[in-house]
């Protein structure tokens, strides 16, 4: 829903104000879950399990009772719910078997955060350490133990996923577009090569933390630092059999979501630790060591890609195998799957394509949602694969993407038709390309390898992304008018961050033609008191809430012109307004107020009209379907938004050291509503996308400890992690159903920053990594490692790829 | 232990636990809930304070040793029912995102400028180095300082292709 403008018209659309909540942010004023203490509270701890498999002989909480201060303890044998947002299988505390390192097995909750910590060191667990499944591929093979022997008797949504009961597959989702084997019969040559990733964390600054208090009567409250209230309600009430107006989640300010905190986490347990305590309210937060473990993670990832080129560059067949490891719990992992997989060939057109997607039960902590939802992982093979087809087939990467991307008329792996309205990758590609000055190194350039002896490399990588969620995804906005004739904007959408609370003022503000201080977002979330939101993930509240704060308003206007129609004793058709009052067109001396109005208008000798302004907007995502089981085929995206970036890196050599000189990106936006916010998304995604480049990533022992669960050892970018120079392009081909054309960019930064850093490094110094993170010792290994080309090459227009000259 | 400690120019004299930090004595017992936590390890900045003219981790720093001391923390930072020109900046230049490092974010910088007036970006970098922020990529946080130092350009926004 287009509100079709000229762009010089826009008042607030276009402009980038501070963000509203800035000043309480800035004084220590924004409460946080983490901040609260409510009358009466007890503190909860978690006991954890050392192993990664293990059967659990019995669990001792003798010790902890005696403990005084101790209000409630919980084994997995007290509670029999079980919760999963598309899989229904995890135990909100391990029953009979723990699944991975730092599964929570036992909980306490006591007076002081120190007692309970003293009774969870006094339970004492009794396991049997079993062989556990350490690695995904490992988990696909005949006899390997089943992480859940019961797949077969859980829940799950059957519209969309596909378990396999008596493996270790949790979901399979397929795509099948074309002849996959005429398309390779008739590809000059073959490209095939498998790419991989391990699993990261998010780490967001304020780490998981709720309070719940389960009342008499199963009222219950929960206060969680999480970034979707309805869907924790949802979930909650499902588990635990409630009605929905049982549980009221209310959500303060959020220290940072990435995804993590999208579903449901610690709500359940702490709320059966309240019930066990009798009523009281108990909070738990976990330690930064706890976040890595006891809560998820991003899934690590390993795609094999085998690509068909005809002899004059153009894609002819691609085939496609993604294996994901999503850790003990299929929580979001399945879900990310399916989304990488219908768009796992990337803004290319595939005519004939074939893939396989399997989400993989291991021993390891669970996959979640994670900023980019898969296109991370999988952006850092397709890309990376792409430069390695260009070059196989002696064709310039930049080139040879250009002939590839889709383009208007062209049918995306589902069936999809792009138009011109869909946004423009090629205008993305070529503005970073321009940035960088791709393809050549400028004379500064030259002299500054001839000084340092360094080596100067340039590379790109394109991304997409559609919003991945329910093809009936819904939202509502609620518009209210305060006595003065200002409004307050009620949305379930969370601001963790992203800037949406600004961004729906100004889109509320344009719509009702008032200034910015007239118009207030909530930014705490009640969902006994805010209308229903999906969840706020996905790139998707922009299009989805814009839009309906946009009706809401033209809902309020509506009633307002209906009212003053009355007052002014004219027809709305007649009336026109401003941000201070609705006046006759043909008669502007003749108004009257929206403070006039606002809560009913009453004449002068007292009789009353109307009653208080409220306007009511919905919306739903339109004309989405699921994908058929076994072709992939249908219309899973509500929008794409592109984009790409380009580096320069400097690279030793010798050591494998570089440092990043330079990188440039650039996203189809449809329409900034504000460019600073939108430049404060750009680059700290792609910071974000460094850290997963760079350094990030889980290391594990041969017993599935895992080694690196703090800062020490798994590092995040600091302001000195930064490249020398940034550049952020907007591009604004605008979507013709997104608010002021408007569409999502809140993931889309950290998709592909680690591909393009590959490519330049490949340019630099011919070094051909597959795996990321890309620290200097790989980078190092990579330069001196010869791989013979038929491993990867294995059709070429002569027949044998003994005839392809390799420059390595 | 008994300690007598300033906290934003006001006098506080409390009992306290010898093990307590500073973070959470902060935080639990005097009620000042605008310095985080991140990390409890030293490592993220979060709760970075300033003590006696030094930014310190707090959740490094015992009470006790701040007896007989001083201590800003970001309530202190607004003056008269003002944001301080270094948290005007900040709003200014979209340096907030979540918001949960930007209590300590601020102490460091306050820090850094009183100490280094006209820092250069390097030295900015180096300054901050200490404060984790996962959000905003740090760059709208740099040229925050640049511009709360009087060395910002024109107000930074994306170009258009």
């Amino acid at each position: 829903m287009l509100e079709t403008s000229n762009p010089s018209s826009l008042q607030h659309v276009g402009h980038s104000p501070a963000r509203q909540e800035a000043p309480d942010k800035l004084t220590g004023a924004a409460v946080f879950v983490s901040d609260m203490t409510l009358p009466g509270m007890l503190h909860a701890q978690v006991k954890k399990s050392p192993h990664a498999r293990a059967k659990i002989r019995r669990i001792d909480v003798t010790r902890a009772a005696r403990l005084p201060g101790v209000r409630a303890i919980l084994t997995g044998e007290d509670l029999h719910y079980r919760i999963g947002l598309y899989v229904v299988d995890k135990d909100i505390l391990a029953k009979g078997v723990v699944r991975h390192y730092g599964e929570a097995v036992a909980a306490v909750a006591a007076d002081t955060l120190a007692v309970a910590r003293e009774a969870a060191d006094l339970i004492e667990v009794d396991y049997e350490v079993l062989p556990g499944v350490l690695n995904h591929m490992d988990a696909l093979k005949a006899g390997a133990p089943l992480v859940h022997p019961d797949l077969g008797a859980y829940d799950y949504v059957k519209a969309v996923f596909s378990p396999q009961p008596g493996t270790n597959i949790a979901n399979l989702s397929k795509c099948r577009k074309g002849d996959i084997e005429k398309g390779f019969a008739e590809a000059a040559w073959i490209v095939e090569r498998e790419y991989t990733n391990p699993s990261v964390q998010h780490v967001p600054m304020e780490t998981h933390v709720a309070i719940a208090q389960w009342k008499m009567g199963d009222d219950i409250t929960i206060w969680t630092s999480a970034q979707s209230p309805f869907t924790v309600r949802d979930l909650f009430c499902s588990s635990f059999k409630l009605p929905r107006s049982k549980v009221r989640v209310i959500i303060p300010n959020v220290g940072g979501g990435f995804g993590g905190k999208a579903g449901i986490h610690l709500e359940p347990l702490v709320a059966c630790l309240s019930r066990k305590a009798g009523g009281r309210p108990v909070k738990f937060q976990a330690t930064r060591e706890e976040e890595f473990s006891l809560l998820p993670c991003r899934s690590a990832l390993t795609y094999r890609i085998k690509t068909g080129v005809l002899a004059d560059g153009k894609i002819i067949a691609q085939k496609m195998e993604m294996f994901w490891d999503a850790g003990a719990y299929a929580d979001y992992a399945v879900n990310v799957t399916r989304a990488s997989g219908y768009s796992a060939a990337g803004p290319y057109e595939i005519p004939n394509a074939w893939l396989d997607a399997y989400t993989i039960y291991t021993n390891k902590p669970y996959g979640t949602a994670y900023r980019g939802f898969g296109h991370v992982e999988f952006f850092w093979g397709l890309e990376r694969h792409m430069e390695l087809v260009a070059q196989t087939i002696g064709m310039d990467p930049l080139e040879f993407r250009r002939k590839n991307l889709l383009r208007p008329g062209s049918l995306t792996l589902t069936g999809e038709k792009i138009t011109a309205h869909t946004g423009d990758v090629r205008k993305c590609l070529d503005a970073v390309a321009e940035a960088i000055h791709y393809g050549e190194l400028t004379p500064a350039e030259m002299a500054r390898e001839a000084r340092t002896g360094l080596k100067i490399g340039k590379g790109v990588a394109t991304l997409h992304k559609a919003p991945a969620m329910p093809s009936f995804t819904a939202t509502s906005v609620i518009v209210k008018m305060n006595s003065d004739g200002a409004v307050l904007v009620n949305v379930g959408l969370t601001e963790i961050g992203q800037g949406s609370t600004t961004a729906l003022a100004q889109i509320a503000a344009e719509r009702l033609k008032f200034p910015l201080n007239k118009v207030k977002v909530t930014v705490e979330k009640d969902t006994d008191r805010d209308p229903y939101d999906w969840q706020t993930v996905a790139s998707k509240g922009l299009i989805l809430t814009g839009n309906a704060t946009i009706l809401a308003c033209a809902d309020l206007l509506e009633k307002a012109y209906e009212t003053a129609g009355q007052a002014l004793r004219a027809q709305a058709c007649d009336l026109d307004h401003d941000g201070e009052k609705i006046f006759v067109r043909h008669d502007p001396d003749h108004s009257v107020t929206f403070a006039q109005i606002a809560v009913g208008y009453a004449y002068p000798d007292g009789n009353a009209i109307g009653g208080p302004l409220v306007g009511v907007g919905r919306y739903i995502a339109q004309g989405l379907t699921n994908l058929n089981k076994e072709t992939g085929q249908g219309l899973p995206a509500l929008d794409w938004t592109y984009g790409a970036h380009g580096i320069i890196v400097e690279v030793n050599a010798m050591t494998g050291q570089y440092h990043i000189l330079k990188i440039a990106s650039a996203y189809d936006v449809g329409k900034a509503i504000n460019p600073a916010l939108v430049r404060g998304q750009c680059i700290g995604g792609m910071v974000q996308g460094l850290g997963t480049a760079l350094c990030e990533g889980y290391v594990y022992d041969q017993q599935g400890h895992l080694l690196n669960p703090s800062f020490t050892d798994n590092k995040i970018p600091t302001s000195k992690d930064l490249p020398d120079e940034i550049e952020c392009v907007i591009v604004e081909t605008p979507q013709l159903d997104g608010a002021y054309g408007a569409r999502g960019v809140g993931e889309h930064p950290m998709i592909s920053v680690a591909p393009a850093l590959g490519n330049a490094i490949k340019n630099a110094v011919g070094a051909e990594l597959t795996h990321m993170p890309i620290r200097s010792e790989d980078v190092w290994r990579a330069i001196g490692h010869k791989e013979p080309v038929e491993t990867w090459i294995t059709k070429t227009p002569t027949g044998s790829c003994r005839s392809v000259v390799w420059g390595g | 232990m008994k300690i007598k400690v300033t906290i934003n120019g006001a006098a506080y004299e409390r009992e306290v636990a010898e093990n307590i930090t500073l973070l959470h004595f902060l935080r639990e017992d005097v009620g000042l809930t605008g310095t985080k936590e991140g990390c409890g390890g030293g490592e993220c900045g979060a709760c970075a304070v300033i003590l006696d003219g030094r930014p310190v981790n707090s959740c490094l720093v015992l009470a006790a040793e701040t007896d007989g001391g001083s201590v800003s923390t970001i309530e202190g930072e607004a003056k008269d029912g003002k944001l301080s020109e270094i948290q005007e900046a900040f709003a200014r230049r979209h340096a907030v995102q979540c918001g949960y490092c930007t209590p300590g974010m601020v102490m460091s910088v306050r820090a850094l400028i009183e100490r280094n007036p006209r820092p250069t970006v390097a030295e900015i970098k180096e300054g901050l180095e200490g404060n984790f922020c996962r959000c905003t990529g740090y760059v709208q946080i740099i040229e925050a300082v640049l511009d709360v130092t009087g060395q910002a350009d024109s107000k930074q926004e994306p170009t258009h292709a």
